[in-house]
């Protein structure tokens, strides 16, 4: 296929392989923060081809994996009621609350439908008017422009039987924490190219002059990370922290414009809880006090619902690199992708399930399942 | 949980979900909780010989005629769909249970259970396209029953048909007897039928010019036979695709599977689609593809004999049973390393970017 088979080509991710060995002359250790990069790496078996003390960690960037606990909880108070249409990408349904999951709502009669776009959505609330449409609005800034736009489109035509409930998060903030841990391993970070092409990298080139931190924004292909990771070392080895752009056929420094304007108009910064790692000072966006007729949480009053989530497993150190999936005790035993114990182990985008995965026969065989 | 984000060290995660009370769509997937379902509810419930060896079809010895006999059950939505509809698709189903025992397909029984309301006309065109599929696949349809239920019960209207056929002398097919070495043949492009439905349900539209490969493959596997009496088993990849059909195979032989990524012919429309839903196409649907575990020095006369069938003619060596890690699949991905190729819990869910 155009455009996609050049960047999957094994002569082409070999010589990159090779490039990188010969660059890097001692152990660096590596993050990407997006799920679905930390999914190409283990689909492809990246790491496989990068040299011995060459490290990549996998961030806690998997949307699904973040959405705290009692987000879903919420969400599954909203879609038990008869007369809620709830609306949600497809990896929300079997993500665990502290109960049930979205699934289960379903099979026990709840209105839960897949879509692709909460533009779907919006089309749902204006054919069934009778309805209340509820859309999971969940995600990194990749998301939000066409959820902001969904809400947007809603209160123009008025369509009262549109809500959203919100639970976006943001990447900066979170590296910004990650780096600020005095445990911190990681020397370079792949920046999330999806996420750069609606807001950019200016804020990245704060983070990158602030922790002295080298960042390459990156696309998802094995050939996009395999040079992201040769820039990065390449700026190790010279001892330079800037932030590049290896995802240039997508990302410019300003993003895109209309969409974060689209974002900033329906949107405000809020502080937000992410699963597994608790509030992260100014990482969420939560609607503006203008569009609080399309707000699920207040509509619903399901604001009061919150969970506890009891310490149960490692993912601290697996988010910040510390212990790798398979150094976890309940791996692939207690914690499966069935029954995931702990946030990694939810989305096939998070470190742990991509582990499970697609890595299971590099692991000792006693914790084979 | 405190309003300040906790040091690292104690970071935290949910407990799992208690217990699963209810049948959810996933039980029914092909999947993890399909085989969940079988392995501890169905098997110790009607435990015997025929049932424990697992395979799509029973072979069944009676006066020194070896019968095989397979049932299926329809409810493809939408009921037309491009490439066929659920009347043909629930004789190719049958026929092809039939045929990856080894067996040549005879009889067929009919089963209706029909929605009150359904237009006549929709049913007279399944009916029509059901004989169609019968007659041309040399089978017939011998015995029958139809069910109306209220509105609201059914979804239009649900098929079920099982199968008898005679199984040759010296054909012993089975999911348990893959061995090492062997090789893997498929017999062309996967994905096809899951692609063709997906782009027809509601809320996904999306322009496709893929057509369901949904076609009985009992003719196919007859020529095959014909080449070499060395093909161990004989799978067609329908739910769960080609991952839970090889997962199966590794399980019930006590082997590994070893599949090479770029042998594995995937038409480049449904490569787009999935790139596009976030699919892998190695778990979508098949209604008319089958995986055949060949003894190395019969690989290549088998898959000569399938190439010059129609439903063959793409057909590829796509990897090899190994030593290694039993009861595990394994693939050489296309830059290279290798990575697992699980069998899913449920369905294959759109990943949200």
């Amino acid at each position: 296929m155009k455009y996609i088979d050049e960047y999957r080509e094994e002569g082409i991710a070999r010589s990159l392989a090779a490039r990188i060995a010969r660059r890097a002359t001692r152990p660096w250790c590596l993050m990407e923060i997006c799920g679905g990069q930390t999914h190409t790496i283990m689909r492809y078996g990246l790491d496989d081809l990068l040299p011995a003390g060459l490290r990549l960690v996998h961030g806690p960037g998997c949307p699904v994996c973040v959405t705290p606990l009692e987000t879903v909880d919420r969400a599954i108070e909203i879609a038990s009621r008869p007369d809620v249409t709830f609306v949600s990408y497809g990896d929300m349904l079997r993500v665990p609350g502290s109960k049930l999951d979205l699934f289960r709502v379903k099979a026990a009669g709840g209105d839960v439908r897949v879509v692709y776009s909460p533009m779907d959505a919006l089309a749902l609330a204006r054919a069934r008017r009778g309805r209340k449409v509820v859309f999971f609005g969940i995600g990194f800034e990749t998301t939000a422009p066409a959820n902001a736009m969904a809400v947007f489109q809603a209160r123009r035509e008025g369509l009262d039987n549109f809500s959203m409930l919100v639970s976006h998060v943001l990447v900066p903030p979170a590296i910004r924490m990650l780096l600020s841990s005095p445990r911190n391993l990681v020397q370079g970070f792949i920046a999330p190219g999806h996420v750069c092409t609606v807001v950019g990298w200016e804020e990245y080139e704060a983070l990158a002059r602030d922790f002295r931190v080298p960042i390459v924004v990156a696309g998802f292909e094995p050939a996009d990370l395999l040079e992201s990771v040769l820039m990065l070392v390449a700026q190790l080895e010279e001892v330079r922290t800037e932030v590049e752009n290896q995802y240039a056929r997508s990302v410019r420094r300003e993003g895109n414009v209309a969409a974060k304007d689209m974002i900033g108009r329906v949107f405000e910064v809020c502080d937000r809880k992410w699963r597994g790692i608790g509030t992260i000072p100014g990482s969420g966006l939560r609607l503006r006090q203008e569009f609080a007729a399309h707000d699920a949480e207040k509509l619903f009053g399901v604001g009061g619902i919150s969970a506890e989530e009891p310490p149960e497993c490692i993912s601290a150190e697996v988010l910040q690199g510390l212990k790798r999936p398979t150094d976890c005790p309940v791996f692939g035993l207690a914690c499966t992708p069935e029954h995931p114990m702990g946030a990694p182990m939810v989305s096939s985008e998070g470190a742990c399930a991509a582990y499970y995965q697609y890595r299971r026969h590099s692991i000792p065989r006693e914790k084979e399942a | 949980m405190a309003d300040d984000p906790r040091p690292f060290d104690s970071w935290t995660c949910p407990a799992p979900l208690s217990g699963g009370g209810q049948v959810l769509l996933g039980h029914g997937s092909g999947g993890k909780l399909s085989a969940d379902l079988v392995r501890d509810l169905f098997l110790p419930a009607f435990h015997n010989p025929a049932l424990a060896r697992m395979d799509d079809q029973a072979i069944l010895a009676i006066n020194g005629l070896r019968l095989a006999f397979t049932t299926d059950s329809f409810v493809v939505k939408p009921l037309f769909f491009p490439g066929g509809d659920i009347g043909s698709l629930a004789v190719h189903g049958t026929v092809n249970d039939l045929a990856m025992g080894g067996a040549q397909p005879l009889f067929l029984s009919a089963a209706f259970i029909i929605e009150e309301g359904l237009p006549m006309e929709t049913l007279e065109r399944i009916v029509a396209s059901l004989r169609r599929a019968a007659a041309d696949a040399g089978v017939q349809v011998v015995t029958g029953d139809t069910k109306v239920v209220e509105k609201g019960s059914g979804d239009g209207i649900f098929i079920n048909t099982s199968g008898i056929g005679v199984v040759p002398d010296g054909v012993a097919l089975s999911a348990d007897q893959a061995r090492p070495g062997d090789r893997i043949l498929l017999s062309g492009a996967i994905g096809d039928h899951g692609i063709a439905i997906l782009a027809q349900r509601e809320g996904l539209e999306f322009e496709s010019t893929v057509a369901s490969d949904s076609a009985a493959l009992h003719t196919l596997v007859a020529g095959m036979l014909g080449a070499s009496k060395e093909i161990r088993c004989l799978r067609d990849p329908t739910r769960g695709g080609v991952s839970s059909a090889l997962n199966e195979i590794a399980g019930q032989s006590g082997v590994g599977v070893e599949l090479d990524e770029r042998a594995i012919p995937v038409r480049e429309e449904v490569r787009g689609a999935c790139e596009l839903l976030g699919l892998d196409p190695l778990y979508v649907a098949n209604e008319g593809k089958l995986l055949a575990i060949v003894a190395p020095e019969a690989a290549e006369s088998v898959l000569s004999a399938m190439r010059r069938h129609p439903l063959g003619a793409q057909a590829a060596i796509v990897g090899s049973v190994s030593a290694a890690h039993p009861r595990t699949v394994t693939m050489r991905t296309v830059v290279g390393p290798t990575r697992i190729v699980d069998m899913l819990a449920g369905d294959q869910l759109p990943r949200i970017c």
